[in-house]
């Protein structure tokens, strides 16, 4: 039997439709392959038991022909999906023991069309961070190194823990969320495959919350199939939250495969920045090429705001992070840390039990709220904001069905390597990634070449809103004509 | 615009965040990098813009005003750090 870890998400669903293998044997399968891999740090929390039990039960309903969109498919769990009683902790210490008394309506979704948890991943804590560093379980390792290398690399971040485990084969597909490129930014620096949707597409419900205008959940899988296949669950109408929107889910997997002939692509002027590698450089004009002998017309567009999407995405973020995370206090659930009074209490609470990014962020969340400021920060931030989305408005009004651009400015660096004196270093990484949540649009990486280090490299495609299908046929012309991106396994 | 030492501590305070006296200087120079990034913000003209405040239009839904959840106490109560008969617990507030 070949190695059921290596098959893509789609080769293990028609597997277990032929009943080739059983979802308990794939299962397994997994869960020996995830112990293999401890020293990537990729889960935090390994959930075995409830793994075979779920297993068991796919089996049982394929048995019967009624194995649902996703039975017996075993997926990863990012850390900041709520799963009922499963400790969820967003991999912050403040977080604790918590063990939710309810599930997100994101894996609910998952578990009702017959997906099999095999644990939690790691991620930056409260899913901030570029590199997945600033997770209370530690840094997560990437699968991939520099040829010829030993150094552990990071797998980008926020999701870092669903890419290194994608990657390397632990997982079949994993969730994610992306508030500043958590979803594509770690794809692409792990050669794989990530969709951040349209903000509304899913709920999020039971995620915990970041900065809510711009947090949102999607998936990461090997190839662009796997992750259409993965969205159809993922997506839909949820009135626990008031801004889902209420449209009905395509099936992703149709768009697969459909001609892009005709199709305007953008390639966006402003995306050039300064000091870009070559290998970058490279990259874009060879996937631009790509797209183009498959029938599609490039054009050149300007998105003149888009240099100023960062500095408005670290004044809008903090802001709502600031208020999000005041409901850690202490009181309700999570870390307490006793103090004289009640106000000590907080402060001695949300001192311990907060990184130094979490912190960093919240303060700078509260200085910018604060009376006096307001206006000259936050205020003028979502004026920006409005002008970024306009320009994306504009391009699409002429007639641009996606635009092209690369998902990151470098490859995979080394764990430590970056923002240790200068947090700005780190989060010039969503430079091109940061866009795409301001203006609330669908963006995916796709794996599309490699760094003269043999490292992997993404390319983006954004999209109109509630077009992933678009993004999901233009991303697999992009595969096919790229081919895929495996890591010679190294650690077990 | 720059925050001092003093400024640091306020905004601290306000965040519900205890820091040391040895924190500040660090803290006070990650702020002000922070800051200095997004001065450039200042350079665009955003005279007659109306902020962002949905980023995709739509219409708030709405539902009937009446009890949907509930009774579920235990639930509520089970991850508090100190709780008592299903009250949470915390310091003593009124002398």
């Amino acid at each position: 039997m070949t190695d059921l870890t290596s098959l893509t998400l789609a080769e293990a669903r028609d597997g277990l439709a032929t009943k080739s293998f059983t979802s308990v044997e794939l299962t397994d399968a997994h869960l020996k392959a995830m112990e293999a891999a401890r020293v990537l740090n990729a889960y935090v929390l390994e959930t075995p038991d409830q793994a075979r039990v779920m297993a068991q039960a796919a089996d049982a309903k394929l048995a019967k022909g009624e194995g649902g969109w996703l039975g017996g498919v075993p997926l990863g769990i990012k850390d900041l999906f709520a799963t009922k009683g499963v400790r969820t902790t967003a991999c912050s210490k403040i977080l604790g023991n918590f063990v939710p008394p309810y599930e997100s309506t994101v894996t609910a979704q998952l578990w009702r069309d017959g997906a099999v948890m095999l644990g939690k991943l790691n991620n930056d804590e409260f899913a901030m961070g570029s590199a997945n560093e600033t997770s209370f379980f530690g840094p997560v390792v990437n699968p991939w190194r520099r040829e010829g290398s030993d150094v552990n690399l990071v797998p980008g971040g926020s999701s870092g823990g669903s890419a290194s485990a994608v990657a390397a084969g632990l997982c079949l597909g994993a969730t994610a969320t992306d508030t500043g490129g958590s979803i594509r930014q770690p794809a692409a620096f792990a050669g794989i495959v990530g969709m951040k949707p349209t903000y509304g597409r899913c709920s999020r419900w039971g995620t915990v919350a970041f900065a809510s205008s711009l947090d949102q959940a999607g998936p990461i899988a090997r190839t662009v199939r796997d992750t259409a296949i993965l969205m159809r669950s993922m997506a839909g109408y949820d009135p626990k939250d008031s801004t889902s929107v209420d449209r009905a889910v395509p099936d992703y997997e149709a768009a697969i495969g459909k001609s892009v002939k005709g199709m305007k692509i953008g390639i966006p002027k402003e995306y050039r920045i300064d000091g870009m590698p070559a290998e970058i450089e490279k990259l874009w004009s060879e996937g631009a090429a790509q797209l183009k002998a498959a029938g599609a017309e490039l054009v050149d567009v300007s998105l003149p705001h888009t240099k100023y999407a960062l500095p408005a995405y670290y004044i809008v973020a903090p802001a709502e992070a600031s208020s999000n995370l005041a409901r850690y206090d202490g009181v309700r659930y999570g870390l307490r840390v006793p103090g004289r009074s009640i106000s000590d209490m907080y402060e001695n609470t949300r001192a311990e039990g907060f990184g130094a990014e979490v912190r960093r962020r919240v303060m700078i969340g509260t200085y910018v709220l604060s009376a006096g400021y307001y206006d000259a920060y936050y205020l003028r931030a979502q004026k920006v904001r409005t002008l970024i989305k306009r320009d994306f408005e504009e391009c699409f009004a002429g007639g641009i069905h996606a635009i092209l651009t690369p998902a990151t400015p470098s490859a995979a660096f080394g764990i430590g390597e970056k923002g240790g004196a200068d947090p700005i270093e780190m989060y010039l990484n969503d430079i091109f990634t940061v866009t795409v949540n301001m203006a609330g649009l669908p963006g995916i990486a796709v794996p599309a070449g490699k760094d003269v280090q043999g490292l992997p490299l993404g390319l983006q495609l954004i999209g109109r809103p509630f077009d992933e299908e678009t993004l999901f046929s233009l991303g697999e012309t992009i595969e096919q004509a790229s081919g895929r991106f495996t890591p010679p396994k190294w650690w077990a | 615009m720059s925050v001092d030492a003093a400024t640091v501590r306020r905004i601290a305070h306000l965040a519900r965040i205890a820091v040391t006296d040895a924190e500040v200087p660090h803290l006070q120079g990650e702020l002000n990098a922070m800051l200095a990034f997004v001065e450039q913000l200042q350079e665009v003209n955003v005279d007659g813009v109306e902020p962002m405040t949905s980023v995709m239009p739509m219409e708030m839904k709405k539902r009937a005003d009446v009890v949907t959840d509930g009774e579920i106490v235990d639930a509520v109560t089970a991850n508090a750090p100190e709780s008592e008969d299903h009250f949470f617990l915390v310091p003593k507030v009124v002398e």
